[in-house]
């Protein structure tokens, strides 16, 4: 089933992870396989910030292999050692739990397809974002299981996107968990409720265009259809609009880049979506009770039509 | 054009288009004799006082902690129940088979008022996807939108949204009134097989997709026409039928209803005869 949640301040920063915390959680009972946050955060927009797994939770309910921590380390070594042949510098280090990752960069990264191919040669390591801003964490459980264990409460930014896991096309896994960052593209995210019914075909083509896929679940490849739009010179909403086409099934996703986070819906308005908008907030969720979570008072919500496609700013 | 005052029945009936409309009544007469209501007992009813007034807050309870306490207060014969701080809860009033006047000052999530035969409800907000879900009799009125599958399998009563409605209103229905004041999705009339849907504002693609029988009114634009949905004349019978049921349902009063779409199914999909298992047997 799957549940979907999002939100962005407009003209102000506020504490994001708390809130897609609240929200997420109010939507457990749609899944809590695993839950996944793309929080943008109030940077310097200095240096990039680099989440990455050097492994899998192997935990109660995964799906995953056990590896012995001795290999994380080993992993993150050649990582170190790869960066530091790229002439990137590591500013700050966090290893939030033996197999998570946090680093942040100086590097004058002209190509991140190139930098990203690098590091992802290394077997067992995966980006799960690079960004300015963006920090995509996901794992095994609940949102608030989650959030505890990354410390996310205590984020403050200005928009995020976030998802409750019930697995269905893969594995239960951190891999196959959104939200999926749009490689190879800076501070792109993206998550979604349904399933793509047309998954190898546009897998086979996009590969062949250069694109990478890191997992077998089908809504990796809705991140990877929009990079690949957007490498073309579309703008995110004209991507987006041909998604509509592009993809075939049922689909709600939202996707959000540095300054701003979209909508779109399939044609046949299989998934739901409720959305509140005002002039300082967007919120929505693919039930009320998300955005309740937030918003406590009576307020006026709607669902979006069916093919119909929103773009906001911060 | 037929006149209302003068004609027959029956003829009034077809000449709205809404011919199989006339079996409700059989049904009734059948099944539910006054001389044989000692045969029914109709469980989890209650006899209610409408002068009997309460209030509910639901803050902090579950929807069966909440469901439970109506029919509680139903039990202790309140008849007016007032709702606070539903904020959007699932399968909130779902279940409620005797007549009762529910207020709920806020709004409901999925499931809202599903499986409901007689209350009259009204909802100060908005309602999420499946609302009155085989709502039998009784009528709901919602002052905001409401969420995808609105009125999904309706048999009766009147449902009313004076916002937008998502889409597949109205699927499955077979009998009864919809009424939304603003747009609707797409599939709206979804496999529809009787009763009747009023749409003052667009309609989404694929309207009436599938449907076996029953009637579609549309004041705005069509997105497009599903399989078999195809256009039929607006008789005057039908506009004055309109007119009193937007009246009645308080939403689009002044409404011209003379250039609403009429859309009834091309019965070109389907082959089978308009009595329900229990009306057949009735009739052998």
């Amino acid at each position: 089933m799957c549940g979907i949640a999002g939100l962005i301040h407009r003209g102000k920063s506020s504490n994001v992870g708390s809130e897609l915390q609240g929200m997420l959680q109010a939507l457990k009972h749609r899944g809590e396989d695993s839950t996944g946050y793309a929080l943008y955060g109030d940077t310097d927009g200095k240096n990039f910030i680099m989440r990455f797994k050097v492994g899998e939770n192997v935990g109660e309910g995964s799906s995953s292999i056990m590896e012995d921590v001795s290999v994380y380390d080993e992993r993150k070594k050649v990582v170190d050692q790869t960066l530091a042949e790229m002439g990137a510098k590591v500013i700050k280090e966090e290893r939030t739990l033996p197999y998570s990752l946090r680093y942040e960069i100086d590097y004058d990264v002209k190509d991140l397809l190139e930098f990203s191919q690098r590091i992802e040669s290394i077997p067992g390591v995966e980006i799960l974002s690079m960004g300015k801003s963006l920090e995509v964490i996901k794992d095994l459980g609940n949102a608030k299981m989650v959030c505890d264990r990354y410390s996310l409460d205590k984020v403050v930014g200005t928009h995020a996107i976030g998802h409750a896991r019930m697995a269905t096309e893969s594995g239960v896994d951190i891999k196959s968990a959104h939200p999926f960052w749009g490689y190879p593209f800076s501070d792109v995210s993206v998550v979604h409720n349904g399933q793509l019914t047309n998954y190898w075909n546009n897998r086979r083509v996009l590969e062949n265009k250069g694109m990478r896929f890191m997992s077998e679940c089908d809504s990796e490849l809705i991140a990877v259809y929009l990079a690949e739009k957007m490498r073309d010179g579309a703008t995110l909403e004209e991507g987006m609009k041909a998604s509509l086409t592009g993809l075939d099934g049922v689909f709600t996703y939202f996707v959000a880049t540095k300054d701003s986070l979209g909508m779109a819906k399939d044609t046949m308005a299989a998934k739901p979506l409720v959305l509140y908008e005002s002039d300082d907030l967007v919120a929505m969720g693919s039930e009320e009770i998300a955005i309740r979570s937030v918003l406590p008072q009576e307020i006026d919500t709607y669902d979006p039509f069916d093919g119909e496609v929103k773009v906001w700013q911060i | 054009m037929a006149n209302l005052k003068t004609v027959s029945k029956k003829s009034k009936a077809q000449s709205m288009g809404m011919h199989t409309e006339v079996l409700t009544g059989r049904t009734q007469q059948k099944f539910f004799n006054p001389d044989e209501a000692e045969n029914f007992y109709y469980f989890g009813t209650y006899d209610v006082d409408f002068n009997k007034r309460t209030e509910l807050d639901v803050k902090d309870m579950t929807a069966p902690e909440a469901n439970k306490e109506i029919d509680n207060l139903m039990s202790q014969g309140y008849g007016t129940i007032v709702i606070k701080n539903p904020q959007g809860k699932h399968s909130l009033g779902v279940g409620i088979l005797n007549k009762l006047n529910l207020i709920f000052e806020g709004s409901l999530g999925y499931f809202g008022m599903g499986s409901c035969d007689g209350p009259i409800v009204r909802i100060n907000g908005r309602v999420g996807w499946s609302c009155a879900e085989n709502l039998m009799a009784g009528k709901v009125v919602i002052e905001k939108n409401a969420g995808s599958c609105f009125g999904a399998a309706i048999r009766g009563g009147d449902l009313i949204c004076k916002g937008s409605v998502g889409a597949r209103t109205g699927i499955d229905m077979k009998g009864g009134t919809i009424i939304i004041g603003g747009d609707a999705g797409a599939f709206t009339g979804f496999m529809m097989q009787r009763g009747r849907i009023i749409i003052l504002g667009d309609v989404g693609i694929n309207l009436g997709d599938s449907m076996y029988d029953g009637t579609i009114f549309v004041g705005g634009e069509i997105g497009s026409y599903g399989s078999d949905a195809v256009d039929a004349e607006l008789t005057s019978s039908d506009q004055d039928w309109l007119k009193r049921k937007l009246k009645v349902a308080e939403i689009g009063e002044n409404f011209d209803v003379s250039k609403m779409k009429k859309i009834v199914a091309g019965k070109k999909l389907w082959n089978y005869d308009n009595l329900e298992p229990t009306e057949k047997k009735g009739a052998i």
